[in-house]
């Protein structure tokens, strides 16, 4: 098994804020392979964004990161500022949310594209024109050509945003981090925002880290899903896996919240936890519907597989590929040898049980 | 269903002068709002959706008056809303109130929660502090908060209960009417479920009617009753709501329904994608408005082509006639076809030889007399524009004989004259 293209290992970012400090991530593992796609899912304040922001150090100087961000073998927590250089924007793309902050407004989009590939490489000014159009057209600028010397403001949403792509694609990047690409843009734009990462993605071969608190967008675009909560990983599974067989309760709470699935008015209750003042335990007891008193002790549960509970109701639930299986983790207390699984969380069905 | 709607919408209109040049001369108009029309009944939702820029939050603030309409007649308890005065119009603006999209920017942050709620008591005459009070209290119990929050500050809160707080302000005239501006847009999946069940517990409990304002189907289809769906300005279809996701009459309707990721994996990918975005309003498309992007463009008559080869074609005439197209930038047919997704054969022996001679046209720069072969495949969607009309429907068609609840969609595919 080859090493993965980006290994995040007990990921934890720190902020000093006026209200005290404030654990942003707080131990987060994940990993991306070559030309895979993982979704980040959490709501807002689980941290997903700012577990992104660290991998290039996007994050104020203030701000203090542990942990290990390995990348394509090289450890970019704990690596000279050029190396961190050539990564950011090189071989590590970003596509931001708002597509209206990421151009400068003064620059025309095609400087901005040009500057882009430039940054990275030394190619004369003429040339990187002339990939710059191409660029453009590759991204569904329509006469690239003439819309080289247009600035921002003449673009609609979803075009500035297909530039920032372009601009994010310049240098040839492994790995894309796209956080909330499209969460800006109208639905018919999103589809089309959607359908050309896809395409890019196909043509070369680019992983995608994608940061999202869409579950209809994580359906469509993720290979694999990592589920955040106020910090932390609460699961993580491959995308059929985790629609069709959500293990944690805060997983399941969440899907049962998308209109169309489940009861229409399902609610959490409850509000995510202060992050100056995490609880103790897992980090979801308070809101949760199965919480036990071992919930409210010690740290926040390791990741375990949720088939290896003794809770026998699981074994026939293994119908697909083995594979989700084994990539599937749960970080929840009640999927160990010591407590019994409650039979909501035993079944195979995501619907709530009717009583 | 023979009592009178509570709102009634005719022909609303709102336009916006367009200014240019040294003396700020009105130079055009902007249609934000171009003839709408619908009703709300007392107790019932009504959704309004559409993509940004469509009208659909001109229309509520023009329906409530907050804007002067341009032309057409709203119509609140029978009275034209226009005409009302002195306490007659104060009247109406304690009967209908409006929540915004956006509850952080929605608070005075230097008044206590208690006092921005009070304010509009305050305001309509309620000059006893004491009741003033009591009424906030049971008000803000009422969303879900206590009558300890009457005293924090805005800042104090999450979204969702800023949202709460902002639909409690709004309630406390105790309204009949609640128009509602995107009121779960800015919040989380889990927070915007807690806040449209209170919306939906609120009317069940109150017997309000609701207008809701939302760029989201999915959050449209959960809690309203009847959907209006607004293109540039435009209504392009309205009907009950289940009947129109179940089956969206309008090719816009459909589009946008099909754009909605859906959250299941095993959902297959086979969306219509529309082309392109939204046109803009200050000059909006001839004849119907959405055939620059329309996936189902009708074809002249003497052709036999399906929608996707005409589609294609289609939009090698619009890029074309409307001068977008490079005289420099093709080399022969094949790169022709290709920029515009035309498929190698039409399956028309006409359609395949005009599309022939205009690709060899524009690929010899003569776009002039592509253009002029073109006119060949012009649509009946470029000339004449659709009106709202009755969907002929058998299965959910005239429940309510021919009151507002039937559906209509304003697309000649629909009407009676083109339904081949």
């Amino acid at each position: 098994m080859a090493d993965p293209l980006l290994a995040v290992r007990d990921l934890r970012v720190r902020f000093e804020t006026d209200e005290g400090v404030v654990h942003a991530v707080d131990g987060v593992d994940f990993d991306v392979d070559v030309g895979e796609t993982v979704c980040l899912v959490g709501e807002s304040g689980s941290g997903k964004t700012v577990a992104c922001e660290s991998i290039t150090r996007l994050l104020p100087d203030s701000t203090a990161i542990d942990g290990e961000i390995r990348f394509d073998g090289t450890d970019l927590t704990d690596c000279s500022a050029s190396t961190l250089q050539s990564h950011r924007g090189g071989r590590i793309g970003h596509v931001f949310q708002n597509p209206q902050d990421a151009l400068d407004p003064v620059y025309t989009v095609g400087e901005q594209v040009v500057e882009a590939i430039r940054i990275h490489r030394d190619v004369p000014k003429a040339a990187a024109r002339e990939q710059a159009v191409g660029l453009l057209d590759r991204v569904g600028i329509g006469e690239p050509e003439a819309r080289f010397d247009d600035y921002p403001h003449q673009f609609s949403g979803g075009m500035k945003q297909r530039v920032v792509v372009a601009m994010a694609l310049a240098p040839d990047p492994d790995l894309l981090i796209a956080d909330e690409p499209t969460t800006a843009l109208d639905v018919t734009i999103q589809r089309q925002v959607l359908n050309l990462l896809a395409d890019l993605q196909a043509e070369r071969g680019m992983a995608v880290l994608f940061v999202t608190h869409d579950l209809g967008v994580v359906a469509e675009v993720a290979d694999r899903v990592v589920v955040m909560y106020a910090g932390r990983v609460m699961e993580s599974a491959g995308v059929d896996a985790l629609f069709d067989d959500p293990a944690h309760p805060y997983t399941r709470a969440l899907l049962a919240c998308l209109p169309g699935r489940g009861d229409p008015f399902e609610t959490i209750g409850g509000s995510i936890p202060d992050p100056t003042d995490p609880p103790d335990g897992c980090r979801f007891h308070p809101r949760c519907p199965h919480a036990v008193a071992d919930c409210e002790r010690g740290d926040h549960p390791a990741l375990r597989s949720p088939a290896a509970s003794s809770g026998g109701g699981r074994a026939g639930t293994n119908d697909g590929d083995g594979t989700d299986e084994l990539d599937h983790e749960v970080a929840c207390l009640l999927y160990d040898d010591e407590h019994a699984l409650p039979p909501e969380l035993a079944g195979v069905d995501t619907e709530v049980a009717d009583d | 269903m023979t009592e009178s709607p509570l709102l009634e919408v005719r022909d609303l209109e709102k336009h916006y002068p367009v200014r240019s040049g040294l003396l700020r001369r009105v130079t055009g108009h902007v249609e934000a709002v171009d003839g709408v029309s619908f009703d709300v009944r007392e107790g019932e939702t009504v959704g309004l959706v559409g993509e940004s820029g469509c009208g659909k939050s001109t229309t509520a603030t023009t329906l409530l008056g907050l804007e002067e309409p341009t032309g057409g007649e709203v119509r609140f308890d029978g009275e034209p809303v226009a005409e009302l005065a002195g306490d007659d119009r104060d009247r109406f603006r304690r009967r209908a109130q409006i929540v915004f999209q956006d509850p952080n920017s929605a608070f005075d942050p230097r008044l206590t929660v208690g006092e921005s709620v009070a304010e509009p008591l305050a305001i309509h005459g309620l000059d006893d502090a004491e009741r003033r009070r009591e009424i906030v209290v049971d008000t803000l119990e009422r969303v879900g908060l206590s009558e300890a929050d009457a005293d924090r500050y805005p800042r104090a809160f999450s979204g969702g209960q800023k949202q709460r707080i902002a639909l409690a302000r709004a309630l406390v005239l105790d309204p009949d009417l609640l128009v509602v501006d995107e009121p779960v847009s800015a919040l989380d999946v889990s927070v915007q479920a807690e806040i449209l069940s209170l919306l939906e517990d609120l009317q069940t409990d109150l017997g309000l009617a609701m207008v809701l304002v939302s760029h989201d189907l999915g959050v449209v289809r959960q809690v309203c009753d009847r959907v209006c769906v607004m293109y540039l300005g435009e209504l392009v279809e309205r009907g009950p709501a289940e009947a129109l996701f179940d089956d969206p009459r309008h090719p816009y309707t459909e589009a946008l329904l099909s754009a909605i990721p859906e959250p299941d994996p095993a959902a297959s990918a086979d969306a219509v994608e529309l082309t392109g975005d939204v046109p803009d309003p200050s000059d909006p498309p001839a004849g119907c408005s959405f055939h620059p992007r329309c996936h189902c463009v009708i074809p002249p008559e003497q052709f036999d082509l399906d929608p996707g080869a005409f589609r294609s074609v289609f939009d090698l005439r619009l890029a074309v006639s409307g001068g977008d197209v490079d005289p420099d930038a093709f080399e022969d047919t094949a790169t022709v076809r290709e920029a515009f997704g035309v498929p190698d054969e039409l399956g028309d022996d006409d359609a395949e030889r005009i599309l022939t001679e205009a690709a060899e046209a524009v690929a010899a720069g003569r776009v002039d007399a592509a253009s002029d072969r073109l006119d060949a495949f012009e649509s009946v969607c470029e000339r004449e524009g659709p009106r709202l009309e009755p969907v002929a429907d058998g299965s959910n068609g005239d429940r309510d004989g021919t009151g507002d609840g039937t559906r209509r969609a304003a697309c000649l595919r629909v009407g009676d004259r083109v339904d081949r």
